[in-house]
């Protein structure tokens, strides 16, 4: 049975409010497996000593998806945990990960999630990882991930991540190594408030020909929070490379972003844009003559940034 | 009804608004017009509150609102269209239209306010209403909001410039069935011949005064007769 503070961050993170009876899934719990099942198509294999799990999608797999939430509800839990998945030729699948973290002792709680992913040829992989922290007390809600993507041929990798609140200070890490037509889009989603905060760093070889990448972060920062943004994109064929920085800083939030793109082949086209500013004084005034009160216009903007 | 009185206004040091004193009656159609610079849109911007005027006093249905907000005043019933639209990055068009309802839309009564500016609405409801719209389709959106909120003043501010790919006939339509269904007054800011040719009052302003006030046979002939210096273009965009 779970607990109600379970529940709530296993929906909060991934959709989920009790235990599936099907479907592939992994949910961790400080440190220890809530429960698992693999399907006929997809096999999750603990590593020894409790470090992770390996996830195996067949060749072929259509339309299922994973989910692997991890989760930390004590006080002073250091929790670093190796997921590989391995994805089968022309598969397509939605991994759904993501981390929560209730903390309401005094001792720090950290999740550190390092995930690799191998995509075969032609495979489609959606990732959707979403991270939060709560609970009142004075321990810091740390989460660190790092996502590794290796794209084979004609592979598609659409990565969707979303912190929102809670989370004290996040380093995020992601790497990959395209090959030929692989595609691989990020979509980056940070909000933070008092005191936190949060680092990015994106960093993607564009090895195939007709290779692409968009990494597209869109941030808020508010209070004293502060963010640090850093991508490279290294093109070495012919292939196009995008990486987007949109931030929005309020009260003495700071943001700083610190876009590298380098081409190695003539054929190579890398683009980069950042936008660091605070709400726009018009945006405010338009949504003020709709009706809205100045606090109004402002939630509904950044609602829609962070959308 | 909307009366100003003795509206003066000043930026940086020049004075913009000169002692206006206007009456918009109910369910009126008005146009302001005038040469560039002559303070048009800085009537406008003080009706809707998004300018404070030095000195006068704006009186809507009785009630002094010169001390009001930009929030208080659209509550009250004033809805502004800017003369260049607003981008948003992440709100679509679908979220515009239905703030600027004030209730919860169906998509498909959402849809509606884009169909009557001549946009297929399935094409635009959930776009953004960000860069990736031309000037023409945001103007456009622009409109379908203030139809949106159905309130007793309305006003446009050069609601013609940017409708390149849509005709001048149409934008008269949506005025004219704006302002049969709502019953509530229009003030348009245009240099159009063919939207006062629509009025029910022309008024012209000129360094900040207003010069005159009348019905379109009374204003037109001098406007167009005399070089008054202004922009005024006597065809169309179809």
């Amino acid at each position: 049975m779970l607990n109600d503070v379970i529940k709530s961050l296993l929906a909060e993170v991934s959709g989920m409010e009790e235990i599936p009876l099907n479907g592939a899934f992994n949910i961790r719990n400080n440190g220890q497996s809530e429960g698992r099942n693999s399907t006929e198509t997809i096999q999750i294999v603990p590593k020894e000593g409790g470090s992770g799990i390996d996830i195996y999608i067949k060749p072929g797999t259509k339309n299922e998806s994973v989910h692997i939430p991890a989760l930390i509800t004590e006080a002073g839990v250091n929790d670093l945990v190796y997921n590989d998945f391995h994805i089968g030729e022309d598969a397509d699948v939605t991994i759904v990960a993501g981390c929560g973290i209730h903390n309401c002792g005094g001792e720090d709680s950290v999740h550190s999630g390092i995930h690799r992913f191998f995509v075969g040829k032609n495979a489609k992989v959606k990732y959707v990882e979403k991270h939060i922290g709560e609970g009142d007390g004075n321990g810091k809600r740390i989460i660190n991930p790092q996502t590794h993507v290796e794209a084979e041929e004609n592979s598609y990798v659409e990565m969707d991540t979303v912190q929102l609140k809670g989370v004290d200070s996040t380093k995020r890490v992601s790497s990959a190594v395209l090959a030929e037509g692989a595609t691989l889009i990020i979509k980056e989603k940070i909000m933070t408030h008092g005191q936190q905060y949060a680092e990015t760093s994106f960093d993607v070889d564009l090895n195939g020909k007709g290779s692409s990448a968009q990494l597209i972060s869109r941030s808020v920062a508010r209070d004293q929070s502060r963010q640090l943004f850093r991508s490279k994109l290294s093109g070495n064929t012919e292939c196009y490379g995008h990486s987007e920085c949109d931030a929005i800083i309020m009260d003495e939030g700071v943001v700083a972003a610190e876009p590298e793109i380098v081409a190695h082949n003539v054929d190579a086209t890398l683009i980069h844009e950042a936008a660091i500013g605070k709400i726009a004084g018009d945006q405010l005034v338009k949504l003020m003559t709709l009706g809205l009160t100045e606090k109004e216009a402002e939630a509904q903007i950044i609602n829609g940034f962070l959308k | 009804m909307l009366e100003l009185k003795n509206i003066c206004f000043s930026a940086d040091g020049k004075q913009i608004l000169n002692n206006i004193n206007l009456v918009i009656d109910d369910a009126k159609f008005i146009v302001i017009t005038g040469p560039n610079g002559s303070g048009k849109s800085t009537l406008a911007k003080i009706i809707a509150g998004i300018e404070q005027p030095d000195s006068g006093q704006i009186l809507l249905d009785g009630q002094d609102i010169t001390q009001w907000g930009i929030t208080e005043r659209a509550k009250a019933g004033i809805s502004f269209a800017f003369q260049q639209p607003v981008r948003f990055k992440g709100v679509t068009v679908k979220d515009l239209v239905t703030l600027a309802s004030g209730q919860d839309l169906s998509t498909a009564a959402a849809c509606e306010y884009l169909s009557e500016v001549g946009l297929c609405a399935k094409d635009y409801i959930d776009r953004e209403v960000n860069s990736s719209l031309s000037g023409g389709e945001l103007k456009r959106i622009e409109i379908a909001t203030v139809m949106a909120r159905k309130t007793k003043l309305t006003l446009f501010d050069e609601p013609e410039a940017g409708i390149d790919l849509w005709s001048f006939k149409n934008l008269i339509d949506v005025f004219e069935k704006m302002h049969k269904e709502i019953h509530g007054s229009i003030l348009i800011i245009s240099h159009q011949e063919r939207i006062l040719n629509i009025a029910d009052q022309v008024v012209v302003i000129n360094a900040g005064q207003v010069a005159q006030v009348g019905t379109k046979d009374e204003v037109l002939p001098g406007l167009f007769g005399v070089d008054t210096g202004c922009r005024y273009m006597q065809g169309g965009n179809e």
